[in-house]
């Protein structure tokens, strides 16, 4: 795991006089589970978005997979693969339809796209369901759908943005199997969540506080840094002080 | 002929409550019993699509049950629909108050549609509502989520009802802004008021005086968490090393393994206690890792948690 995918060196956003993100530098090897946690308001999503290409940042520099983020926003948003609990699928789409349309996106051939589709669905067990609309699919199921399509295109780097809200313990430990997976065949996982115990799963996690980074380790180093038994008591140590709760 | 709700009845029962949707074809909930006492912080914990905000719909009579029968203050929620809404509180799980209106007009709308003004009740509301005063003009529909949360609270709160319903109010909220809403909730209960909250989130169970477990529109155990956890019926053992990931999967190819789960940084497991896949102990357990070339491995027996309660009843529920 030498191999650095995503390097940021003192990357900031401002809107206005709002520092949304404070020069956080960080670099994150191949293959990584890297967690990215913060309070709501914290500068998560806009650094997220700074990072898949979304967002031109106001000063710093950071290259993902070897592309600029400020000069080749376009190269980035086609290299990576994004999953969010808010945005992912089309609900009035069927399952096939939504596989199709994302393989589309990615620039995929008809043949590849078949092939993904037959495996994917193989995969998640939803032969029974691919005539199916998204939205009728339990919530469980269109998150490792929407893990699945994000994925099509083969990424190096995933960015999941909160992805296992709400569903039930065991559902949420299969998604975590996936990333896993995932991150053996050498994919980056970029990863934010409000679960402290999925903090655990990450190699590494940073915490962001008011726009800055204020910790970056292992889970276990973390611990032993602030004393503390579990992530969730780290975290409260670090986020309890924000200033900020603007989303 | 009016009813009136007798004080010393429990805050809300359900007795044999079901709800199906598309003409029965969707179970959303199935013989639902559990009563809420006066004064009680109680829990429905369970995911998304478990039967929580039909239950939570039914108790507010926004829907009509299928079967059973329910009462609030002791209020049928059929008969009785217009008394139960004058003396319930209730905040969704979706953000629904007027966005376009400001903080401090929404407070006053809902005061007003209840009879009441924030006057009135404002001791009841303080300890938020100075949070929100800084923003009292803005819209809500521009508050941050935690701000929100603490506006619809607010809302829910202004008639000084019997009885709160939560549904999922710290869904999708950081974990800081997640205890400071429990802190709220513990005051509020000082108040007598009792409150039905739902989440998803299985740690927020042991800030309540008694939770049900759902899952699937059924009801798997009703009791103070303190007596589901001791209720577990296994010995359970956390696990560790450095590989978590292939650790797990090492040991779900044990045969003495009879549930492994991630936990954390660690897996926690149950063992076969009879047969010939029964192991002695955690001996056994440190040596077959080693051998699968774990060779960081402690293990330790542990007092199981919710969540290890409510998978554990899930794989029942399934069998």
């Amino acid at each position: 795991m030498h191999d650095v995918v995503i390097r940021t060196q003192e990357l900031s956003k401002h809107f206005g006089a709002f520092v949304a993100v404070d020069k956080i530098s960080f670099d994150v090897p191949a293959g990584e589970i890297f967690g990215f946690l913060g309070a709501n308001g914290a500068g998560k999503t806009t650094a997220m978005r700074m990072l898949s290409g979304l967002s031109r940042p106001t000063s710093g520099a950071a290259t993902v997979a070897g592309f600029d983020v400020f000069t080749q926003p376009e190269e980035i948003k086609r290299t990576i693969g994004y999953m969010s609990q808010k945005f992912s699928l089309y609900e009035d789409l069927t399952v096939r339809e939504n596989i199709t349309f994302f393989g589309g996106i990615y620039g995929l051939s008809d043949s590849a796209i078949k092939e993904k589709s037959d495996l994917l669905i193989e995969q998640l067990g939803l032969q029974g369901e691919v005539k199916k609309l998204v939205g009728s699919l339990p919530l469980g199921w269109k998150q490792k759908l929407a893990f699945s399509v994000a994925m099509i295109h083969d990424p190096k780097i995933v960015f999941l943005d909160e992805p296992t809200g709400g569903v039930d313990p065991l559902t949420r430990r299969q998604f975590w199997e996936l990333i896993y997976a995932a991150a053996d065949r050498g994919v980056t996982i970029f990863v934010t969540t409000h679960y402290m115990d999925e903090a655990e799963y990450c190699h590494r996690v940073s915490i962001m506080v008011d726009g800055a980074i204020k910790a970056l380790d292992t889970p276990r180093d973390l611990k032993q840094t602030y004393q503390a038994p579990t992530m969730d008591a780290v975290f409260y140590h670090l986020a309890r002080g924000a200033q900020r709760s603007a989303d | 002929m009016k009813s009136t709700s007798n004080p010393t009845s429990n805050a809300v029962v359900l007795n044999g409550i079901g709800k199906t949707y598309e003409n029965g074809a969707v179970v959303a909930v199935h013989d639902v019993s559990f009563d809420v006492r006066p004064g009680e912080l109680f829990g429905l914990i369970g995911p998304d699509g478990a039967g929580k905000t039909s239950l939570f719909r039914i108790l507010t009579t926004l829907l009509l049950p299928d079967a059973g029968t329910a009462t609030v203050a002791g209020y049928d929620v059929v008969k009785d629909f217009r008394a139960i809404r004058g003396i319930v509180g209730y905040m969704p799980g979706k953000f629904s108050l007027y966005q376009d209106l400001s903080v401090e007009e929404n407070v006053n709308f809902f005061a007003t549609l209840f009879g009441t003004s924030v006057d009135e009740n404002y001791d009841l509301i303080r300890d938020i509502y100075v949070q929100l005063e800084p923003f009292k003009h803005r819209r809500a529909g521009k508050l941050s989520g935690g701000m929100k949360q603490k506006l619809a609270l607010c809302c829910a709160l202004i008639h000084k009802p019997h009885v709160l319903f939560l549904d999922e109010p710290t869904t999708g909220v950081d974990p800081v802004s997640r205890k400071e809403f429990w802190e709220m909730l513990q005051r509020l209960k000082e108040q007598g008021i009792a409150i039905l909250i739902s989440t998803p989130y299985m740690d927020e169970a042991m800030m309540c005086e008694r939770i049900a477990l759902i899952q699937g529109g059924s009801i798997m155990s009703i009791d103070t968490p303190e007596n589901i956890m001791q209720a577990f019926p296994a010995t359970l053992y956390a696990v560790r090393a450095t590989d978590a990931y292939h650790l797990r999967m090492d040991l779900l190819a044990e045969a003495f393994t009879e549930s492994c789960h991630a936990f954390g940084d660690e897996v926690h497991l149950t063992l076969h206690t009879e047969g010939i896949a029964k192991a002695a102990g955690m001996e056994d357990v440190v040596a077959a890792m080693r051998a699968r070339g774990h060779a960081d491995v402690e293990i330790r027996e542990i007092a199981p948690s919710i969540e290890d309660c409510f998978i554990r009843l899930m794989g029942q529920h399934h069998a």
